[in-house]
């Protein structure tokens, strides 16, 4: 904290900010509604007694509340956010201007098919670009987020196993695998089985070929992965997968630096996710919501859940039960049509874009990862020097040996200079990761900057300023928090002075 | 490419400076055979944002919306007036464009509205604690029903026949892949309980709905009771949140767990997504509970902050053994909640429901008028099933063509039942006007005659 100190413990724009329900005012409200209709009611006896507890504020208050709330988070509107393997890019305005178009945000979904055919073709463009940029037959477009796609792809391999009479057991994930996906396996009935990496960052082939066997259900592998590399062994891995009867998930995760230069249906996968949100552009609105449609090969498109469109040549239809389709839906994942909203913010991105932005679009993000790679790989140390990095380099924190700072530290002091820190500590097969991704909408002076500043913040490490990273963040609304305290006596929600 | 700052020359220092000589020898790790020497053609190229915006408003205008015709949909989710100010908030870039709060320090802003979302939502329902928000009320269902099994180390769930068919098909589906049983009692406008016969040693949970989907009014209270006999839980579902400002809570029934959607409060239609899955369970369960929480403590200096906690329940910590393998949350619609419910407090809301409760009681009385329309709820909230004198289906769609959305016909959410085919479901809410009522009696009297 600065030195100086205040009445008020403000510190000129940083405001302290109570919760709402600390700034009460019984009997206020922000909103005009007209009197209530003298009726009999029909609530059956049923009628809410006492107090809820919500509080009264105006408008006014609420609005300064919700300001200030904002001033306290960094965002990608705010600064550079080179967080791997979560693909934090500019999120343009457009997307969200056509998605609150009238006709658009005040849809039922269940308004008759003859009220809704703009949006049901709107729905079905974004399952063409997807289907043409990832070479695959046919999209899922129901589920709600990244790893509900998961569940989506697998539920969908194990509906096509036991359609022929064969559920089978095990999935194989490797051991680089976002955690996510073991836990998606699990909650699709499976036994979880690791397959180790080479020292080369990839999947050991040696290893993951003899784990195959009739039992093998799928295997669920990154690409590129999280170790920044391209898995270059991934066609063999595909028709080795195959030779056994099993089923390819792949994590679409990383999309980003592969849209529009390789297409994953050519690699001979099943099924893979697509996180709307990373790729194009959807906003992540602080965790969510996400979007997660699965792209499948025909071998599971069969099996895609209920709702779908399918264009009839003379308007848009919605196969919503299983019954009325001609194919074998596994059933319904979700409530309605999937996340709509985000399929509209995707569509005005790939729009705008075009097949051959996209294109440029994952080569400026892989180019942005490498020149990072190739200014700081004399300082830090790149785990895997030998092949290109994908959109996202992995370093280790070897520079930091004996000198007292931890990656931790690194990277809370990395706040105090106003930049999000990288991913650390992930990917779990390399000790103290940092992985980086500053994706394509990064400019080269912003990379110059950060290069700048991670040489300096290096220098000042290993000239002993340990006690200065060790108090990282000073400038921030709040310093460190005791995240052990919060999760040993849970607090999670607020509770009047005289209640606790 | 507006959105690409790299210049021509910035791409060419920089390939220099990593010692290629183009983008595409970053690529050579990819196999030759599969490696794309152009753009996909089959896709158009690139546009400027009027043409976009054109093209995306062309398919906008094909559609009838919500706020340009008289509309009664609800069957799970509601048409609500929703203030500018809530719209405005969430567009703040610093709102909308952050990232999950994993670095505490600097969101601060998202873990406190986080905090006091938890704390509105278990206010509402009359629960201990509340998640930061599940992807929508049909997947918390599933997520509940799960969790009841890891609860009562049991395989069997009861849902009732007015639970929303979605959110029985999305349980249906989990129980599928993870072997567990579902029973499902019959549909059943008066949602009459005979689910506590069903209950045996066996059952993890009776899974409830108030209102139930056909809108009728229940006290589960000895529900709840039968099941704590027999050692299973109670979950109740809510599909419209409003009610929970005019009604006897779940928590207060002996509900253990309590899911639902959360859209009518400060989110959009949005032809059906996002949403905002609500989950709210008692104390003795937090560490079962799937899906974010934001927890208090204190920082570096003693001063009060948030953090996300508890995380050793979640996939990134347990992996395979974590509780559910939900990564995200629905943070934004969660914040449209707060705000919004913010903006009512006690006063508003108490009033916006009792005013979508009386709207919907005139239009019940003007409907039972109407020859041909038999209103079969004794009890609702702001929706309720008439059975007409034809196929509601048929009826809806004629309506929608003189510009009324009558309601939802409840055999497009039953296929397999055709002795459905005449229900309709009539949502009412504080957007229908004198005239939207008017015009949909009107519509349904010549209809109908």
């Amino acid at each position: 904290m600065s030195d100086m100190h205040t009445i008020t413990g403000n510190q000129g724009l940083q405001i302290e900010e109570p919760l709402i329900f600390e700034q009460d005012t019984p009997g206020k409200c922000g909103v005009d509604l007209p009197d209530v209709p003298n009726v009999k009611t029909r609530l059956g006896g049923l009628e809410r007694v006492g107090k809820i507890g919500l509080p009264g504020m105006t408008e006014p208050d609420t609005v300064r509340h919700y300001m200030r709330l904002s001033q306290k988070n960094y965002a990608i509107d705010t600064g550079f956010y080179p967080l791997g393997s979560c693909t934090m890019k500019h999120n343009p305005r457009l997307n969200e201007k056509m998605a609150r178009l009238p006709g658009l945000a005040d849809l039922h979904p269940l308004q008759p098919h003859s009220t809704v055919q703009g949006a049901l073709e709107l729905i079905d463009q974004c399952a063409h670009w997807l289907k043409e940029l990832t070479g695959m037959p046919a999209v899922a477009m129901s589920p709600a987020a990244g790893a509900h796609g998961e569940l989506c792809g697998l539920m969908a391999a194990r509906a096509a196993h036991e359609a022929k009479g064969d559920p089978r057991k095990v999935v194989l994930c490797p051991e680089s695998a976002h955690g996510t996906n073991p836990a998606t396996a699990a909650a699709c009935g499976y036994k979880v089985e690791s397959i180790p990496a080479n020292d080369q960052g990839r999947v050991d082939l040696d290893a993951l070929k003899a784990a195959l066997n009739e039992d093998v259900a799928a295997i669920m592998l990154t690409n590129p992965n999280t170790c920044g590399l391209f898995e270059s062994d991934i066609v063999e891995i595909a028709e080795a997968v195959h030779a056994v009867g099993a089923y390819f998930y792949c994590d679409g995760a990383n999309l980003n630096a592969i849209m529009g230069r390789v297409r994953p249906g050519d690699l001979g996968i099943d099924c893979m996710h697509i996180n709307l949100h990373k790729t194009f552009s959807t906003p992540h609105g602080g965790g969510g919501p996400g979007s997660g449609p699965t792209v499948l090969s025909a071998a599971l498109a069969p099996f895609a859940p209920v709702p779908y469109v399918v264009d009839t040549g003379d308007g848009f239809k919605l196969v919503e039960h299983k019954a009325d389709s001609d194919q074998q839906p596994l059933g319904r994942i979700k409530g309605f049509h999937g996340q709509v909203g985000m399929f509209i913010r995707s569509l005005a991105y790939m729009m705008s874009h075009g097949t051959d932005g996209l294109r440029q679009a994952s080569g400026d993000a892989v180019l942005n990862a490498n020149y990072l790679k190739a200014k700081l790989g004399d300082l830090l140390t790149v785990s895997y020097p030998d092949s290109p990095c994908m959109h996202e380099v992995l370093f280790d924190d070897r520079f930091l040996k004996d000198t007292g700072v931890t990656t931790l530290d690194f990277a809370k002091m990395m706040i105090d200079e106003g930049v999000h820190p990288m991913t650390m500590y992930f990917p779990l097969v390399v000790h103290g990761a940092l992985l980086m991704e500053p994706t394509e909408t990064e400019s080269k002076a912003t990379l110059d900057n950060f290069i700048h500043m991670i040489r300096e913040m290096t220098k000042k490490a290993k000239e002993g300023a340990v006690e200065e990273f060790q108090n990282a963040p000073m400038l921030t609304p709040r310093r460190r928090l005791d995240e052990t305290q919060a999760a040993r006596k849970p607090v999670l929600k607020w509770v009047p002075e005289a209640a606790e | 490419m507006r959105y690409l700052p790299l210049s021509e020359e910035d791409r060419k220092d920089m390939l220099e400076a990593i010692g290629v000589s183009s983008i595409d020898e970053l690529y050579c790790d990819v196999p030759d055979s599969v490696l794309l020497d152009k753009a996909v053609e089959t896709l158009p190229t690139v546009r400027g944002e009027m043409e976009v915006d054109r093209a995306i408003s062309a398919m906008a205008a094909k559609n009838t919306g919500a706020n340009a015709v008289p509309s009664f949909l609800g069957a799970g989710l509601y048409h609500h007036h929703v203030p500018a100010t809530v719209d405005y908030m969430i567009q703040r870039g610093e709102f909308l464009t952050s990232y999950t709060p994993y670095q505490p320090e600097v969101s601060q802003g998202t873990l406190q509205y986080l905090f006091e979302f938890q704390t509105q939502v278990a206010m509402l329902t009359g629960m201990d604690i509340a998640n930061a928000s599940m992807y929508d009320g049909a997947t918390a269902c599933a997520e509940a029903v799960l969790m009841a099994n890891r609860v009562t180390k049991r395989n069997k769930a009861i849902l009732s026949g007015g639970l929303h068919p979605h959110y029985r098909d999305v349980t249906r589906t989990h129980a599928h892949f993870n072997e567990f049983d579902v029973i499902s009692a019959e549909p059943d406008v008066d949602n009459v309980e005979d689910l506590i016969d069903l209950i045996d040693d066996e059952t993890s949970c009776v899974v409830v709905q108030t209102p139930s989907f056909f809108g009728h009014l229940n006290d589960y209270t000895k529900l709840g009771e039968a099941c704590h006999a027999k050692k299973a839980l109670l979950v109740v579902v809510f599909t419209e949140v409003l009610s929970l400002g005019a009604l006897k809570t779940p928590g207060e029934m002996g509900a253990d767990i309590v899911v639902g959607e959360g859209q009518s409060v400060g989110n959009a239609l949005n032809f059906g997504g996002p949403t905002v899955g609500l989950f709210a369970v008692r104390k003795k369960y937090l560490r079962q509970m799937p899906g974010r929480v934001c927890g208090e403590t204190v920082d570096a200096d003693g001063r009060r902050g948030y953090v996300l906690t508890l995380s050793t329940r979640e996939q990134h910590i347990r992996r395979e053994k974590a509780t559910s393998n939900i990564c995200t949350n629905s943070g934004l619609c969660a914040l449209a909640f707060n705000i919004h419910m913010t903006l009512l407090g006690e006063e508003g809301l108490t009033k916006l429901s009792a005013l979508n409760h009386a709207r919907a009681c005139q239009v019940a009385d003007k409907l039972a008028e109407i020859d041909g329309v038999d209103v079969l709820n004794e009890t609702f909230f702001n929706e309720f099933t008439v059975r007409l004198n034809k196929s509601a289906s048929a009826v809806i769609d004629r309506l929608a063509e003189k510009n009324v959305l009558a309601g939802v016909p409840v055999r497009r959410l039953y296929q397999d039942r055709p002795e459905l085919d005449d229900l309709m479901l009539v949502a009412v809410t504080e957007t229908a006007t004198d005239e939207d009522i008017d015009a949909l009696v009107a519509a349904l009297k010549e209809e109908l005659s």
